[in-house]
């Protein structure tokens, strides 16, 4: 077994309207940044042990299924380094 | 002594807040109703399931999905399967929706503001249990307390609900009028409630049970929770 960490980022979907962000560009703006958009995303570092980093991707993408995305609003990916 | 047919079960997750009204509301309606800590798993009696409103789990990683994963709500998903009427109020909604019971998903207002006042509601589909008690078309108006109600939904899921007419009520003006200014939080299509696969499970943003009680004012939320009679 090997140490992993799985870094999933869950994202909405391009379409869904993003409230919180829009709120974060305003203010952004108001302290003078001009910037043409701003996306936000949710990032977690999972750390485990797996055969190898396919079967640790596999794990981690299974969680993004069944609890840290909603497929419904969210996109995501995985990615997976040696800890 | 006369044996109460029905025990609704108000199942209280940590941070649940509606669950008294709720129990409050029914047995005010004649409803026997039990608050069950979600540990505890539904009583074997349960004829009716309520996933009351609140801030379950402080709302982490989403509203509803940590209680949406809990045991009990597969036994709630079970008792649904099997014919047993399920209401999901608010954060229940959010839960509900989460656990797969309804579709789409309730997710952060437009406005990313709280908001908590009353709104009017047009009655889309009087033939429900939970709106048999209205006509079509009739405008109702319930409290709503919510940050995350914007109702969301792909295009052909939206399709789906439409064609099989499983949208219960949608955000209106007080004269029924379906406008982007009388939708408080940005729903999708002025969706404030919809049914799950079967008729017997509802969720719906706006709370009833908070409308329930003439001592404390209108009384318009009665009529869904006849469901439960």
């Amino acid at each position: 077994m090997t140490a992993y960490t799985a870094t999933v980022t869950v994202r909405l979907k391009r379409g869904v309207l993003d409230p919180e962000a829009e709120t974060t560009r305003r203010a952004l703006e108001r302290l003078g940044f001009e910037i043409e958009g701003l996306r936000s995303a949710d990032r977690f570092e999972v750390d485990l042990e797996a055969d190898d980093a396919a079967a640790a991707e596999t794990r981690a993408t299974e969680m993004a299924e069944r609890l840290l995305a909603n497929p419904t609003i969210h996109d995501y990916d995985v990615e997976v380094v040696e800890a | 002594m006369e044996v109460a047919a029905v025990t609704v079960a108000v199942i209280r997750f940590g941070g649940s807040n509606c669950d008294r009204d709720a129990r409050r509301a029914l047995e005010h309606l004649g409803v026997d109703a039990e608050i069950v800590w979600h540990e505890a798993g539904l009583p074997e009696d349960t004829t009716g399931v309520v996933v009351p409103g609140g801030f379950s789990y402080g709302d982490y990683l989403r509203a509803g999905a940590m209680a949406a994963r809990s045991p009990v709500m597969e036994e709630v998903r079970a008792a649904a399967a099997d014919g047993t009427p399920v209401l999901g109020v608010c954060n229940g909604a959010q839960i509900g929706c989460e656990s797969g019971l309804t579709p789409g998903a309730f997710t952060t207002n437009r406005s990313a503001r709280f908001r908590c006042e009353r709104v009017h509601l047009r009655v889309e589909n009087a033939d429900t249990p939970w709106t048999a008690a209205y006509d079509d078309g009739e405008v109702i108006e319930l409290p709503i307390a919510h940050g995350e109600g914007r109702f969301e939904i792909d295009d052909d899921r939206l399709r789906r609900l439409r064609e099989e007419d499983r949208v219960l009520f949608r955000y209106c003006d007080a004269d029924g009028e379906v406008t982007a200014a009388a939708n408080p939080n940005g729903s999708t299509d002025d969706v404030a409630g919809v049914l799950g696969e079967t008729d017997t499970v509802a969720v719906l943003m706006p709370h009833p049970e908070r409308a329930a009680l003439p001592d404390i004012g209108p009384t318009d939320g009665q009529g869904v929770l006849r469901a439960f009679e």
